[in-house]
């Protein structure tokens, strides 16, 4: 497993050589979403609480970090943490608020939509932050100012961010959290009668998984120079962030990345094939397909179900 | 928007299966009248029978060859199975109607009575009417007839059901058709009063989760009534705020329901 991971960061990085510019943008995208479902993953996957509006923190990280730099000046690989603590802090108020008012399955997924609406509503709302129409960023290609002449740089912070990202799920995974956190998924009153203080575990998990969203929402900002409320608060983007790790294997490390390395060439696929004639939605169809397909024949995700083909088929 | 509510508490209270694609199903309703009043010139007062026959037997068959092979999965299963429909409905919608919002003509929907000082819509009185008359029939139905009687024993303790000789299955598969041909009607009969695209649906399950839940989840008078609460509450709020906010009020409810309500101002079950 370990030397399969080796080669996969020897093929990542030498990748980018070998690819065109449009290769190369659905490589960042892999990479990104991948990024994004590992993120979810802690919270979706190891603690085992849907939370369907993902795309809210996404949003808040980028928005604060771009109208920070727009406002005082501040560099956005700066303004990119205090997005994420931005995002963190949002999360903590949807996690306590919910795990305090212990809402459970779909009540849980309920606010955590709820929350991403208000949101989206009152940035639509906002002049002083483009309101609908958006806010936009002057592209500069400074790297100083997180822009770049050459997509290659994007690539490269995309597989960072995912390795980063999967590093602290790896750590958590082998720590006392993380242990906890699969307990409270498996079963919560159980856990709480160990002395497990599921709230603060839960809210953790919660704060982690959004400030890394919130760190993605800048990489967002500054690699399309734009913003739009729809965009980064709307469901389409929440239900992206989560499909990928489902449909790969929710709570496995490699879940998220096998689920982007799938979707995301498929979706752009039926996107180049279809967005042409006004046909959108035409990959929320397909993902939608994909969703229930996942559900009814191979509901633990891709990676584990292959885990047991292999286990059963010793080679 | 009550009889919406209804159909989806009716689905929800039976087997505790959460119809995110309820309001979609309404959006197919509407359609479906779209394309009877303008293909064939059939009045959406006399067309929501065939939209509510057509969502019966789409609810029938996603009870039968979805949610039936994963009752007994986790929840989240469910949750996340009704998520992918509502994803293929709303944007198969989009991909066949188009973004643009549509409305249905009815001769009737023009028409205007005075009665003294006031001037009463036709439209919406008959909308009204009908969705008074189909909740009141819904009510015959499960608390006169023997199907209706099965439906709510099965509701109350499938378990018990099925020792006494229930089909719980083939309850739960009327359930299902019954819930979503009244959402279908529901769709229907709102046609002609209100503009509708497909991004309508998500507005709409938002709107009856709110009203289920105001309502208390699995309680059918709890659902009307809730439907008659949201109503005015997004009507005063359409008042106070500007239109762009309209939207707020239903979410922001949501959210303090869930908090402080969640089972209803009428529902006994904590959830």
């Amino acid at each position: 497993m370990r030397w399969l991971g080796v080669a996969a960061a020897a093929v990542a990085l030498l990748l980018p050589a070998l690819l065109g510019p449009y290769a190369l943008a659905i490589a960042i995208n892999v990479l990104f979403f991948a990024y994004l479902g590992q993120a979810w993953n802690l919270i979706g996957g190891y603690a085992g609480q849907l939370s369907a509006g993902h795309a809210v923190f996404v949003g808040v990280g980028g928005y604060a970090t771009a109208v920070l730099a727009a406002e005082t000046g501040l560099t956005p690989w700066i303004g990119m943490f205090v997005g994420g603590a931005l995002a963190a802090a949002l999360g903590a108020v949807i996690g306590y608020l919910g795990f305090r008012f212990r809402l459970r399955g779909f009540y849980f997924v309920l606010l955590t939509v709820a929350f991403a609406e208000v949101c989206r509503i009152i940035v639509t709302n906002w002049e002083r932050v483009g309101g609908a129409v958006g806010f936009y960023i002057t592209f500069t290609g400074d790297p100083r100012r997180l822009s770049f002449q050459d997509d290659r740089a994007w690539y490269y912070i995309a597989l960072v961010l995912l390795i980063v990202a999967t590093s602290i799920v790896w750590t958590v995974e082998h720590r006392r959290f993380g242990i906890y956190l699969t307990a409270i998924r498996d079963d919560e009153t159980a856990s709480e009668a160990l002395g497990v203080d599921t709230l603060r575990y839960k809210v953790l998990a919660m704060m982690l998984s959004s400030f890394l969203t919130g760190l993605a929402g800048a990489f967002y900002a500054y690699r399309y120079s734009s913003l739009q409320p729809n965009a980064v608060f709307g469901i389409p983007l929440s239900v992206e962030i989560i499909i990928r790790p489902i449909v790969g294997g929710a709570g496995t490390l490699a879940g998220p990345i096998v689920g982007s390395i799938i979707l995301t060439p498929l979706g752009e696929l039926s996107r180049a094939l279809f967005g042409q004639g006004g046909w959108h939605g035409a990959h929320l169809v397909l993902y939608g397909l994909l969703l229930v397909a996942v559900v009814l024949f191979v509901p633990q995700g891709i990676v584990p179900w292959l885990r047991h083909v292999v286990r059963r088929r010793p080679a | 928007m009550s009889l919406m509510a209804v159909g989806l508490s009716l689905i929800f209270g039976v087997m505790r299966v959460v119809n995110f694609a309820h309001g979609d199903m309404m959006v197919w309703g509407m359609y479906l009248a779209w394309l009877l009043a303008s293909r064939l010139g059939v009045d959406p007062y006399v067309g929501f029978v065939a939209c509510a026959a057509a969502l019966f037997v789409l609810g029938l068959a996603v009870q039968r060859g979805l949610v039936d092979r994963i009752v007994d999965a986790p929840h989240e299963m469910q949750i996340l199975l009704m998520l992918g429909v509502a994803l293929v409905m709303e944007n198969t919608a989009l991909l066949v109607f188009g973004p643009e919002p549509v409305r249905v003509r009815s001769p009737l929907a023009a028409a205007t009575w005075y009665v003294g000082p006031l001037y009463v819509d036709v439209a919406r009185l008959l909308t009204f009417t009908v969705a008074l008359a189909l909740s009141a029939a819904l009510y015959v139905f499960l608390f006169r007839t023997d199907l209706g009687r099965s439906i709510r024993a099965a509701a109350d303790n499938p378990y018990g059901a099925l020792v006494i000789g229930t089909d719980v299955r083939r309850v739960y598969a009327v359930a299902f058709g019954v819930g979503a041909a009244c959402v279908g009607a529901a769709g229907a009969l709102t046609a002609p009063i209100l503009p509708f695209s497909p991004s309508f649906g998500l507005s709409a399950s938002v709107a009856s989760f709110n009203i289920v839940i105001i309502g208390g989840l699995g309680s059918l008078l709890g659902a009307f009534l809730g439907g008659l609460l949201v109503s005015v509450a997004e009507s005063l709020g359409a008042i106070f705020l500007t239109p762009s906010l309209k939207e707020l009020v239903s979410f922001s409810l949501l959210i303090v329901i869930l908090l402080f309500r969640p089972a209803g101002l009428f529902g006994k079950r904590a959830p």
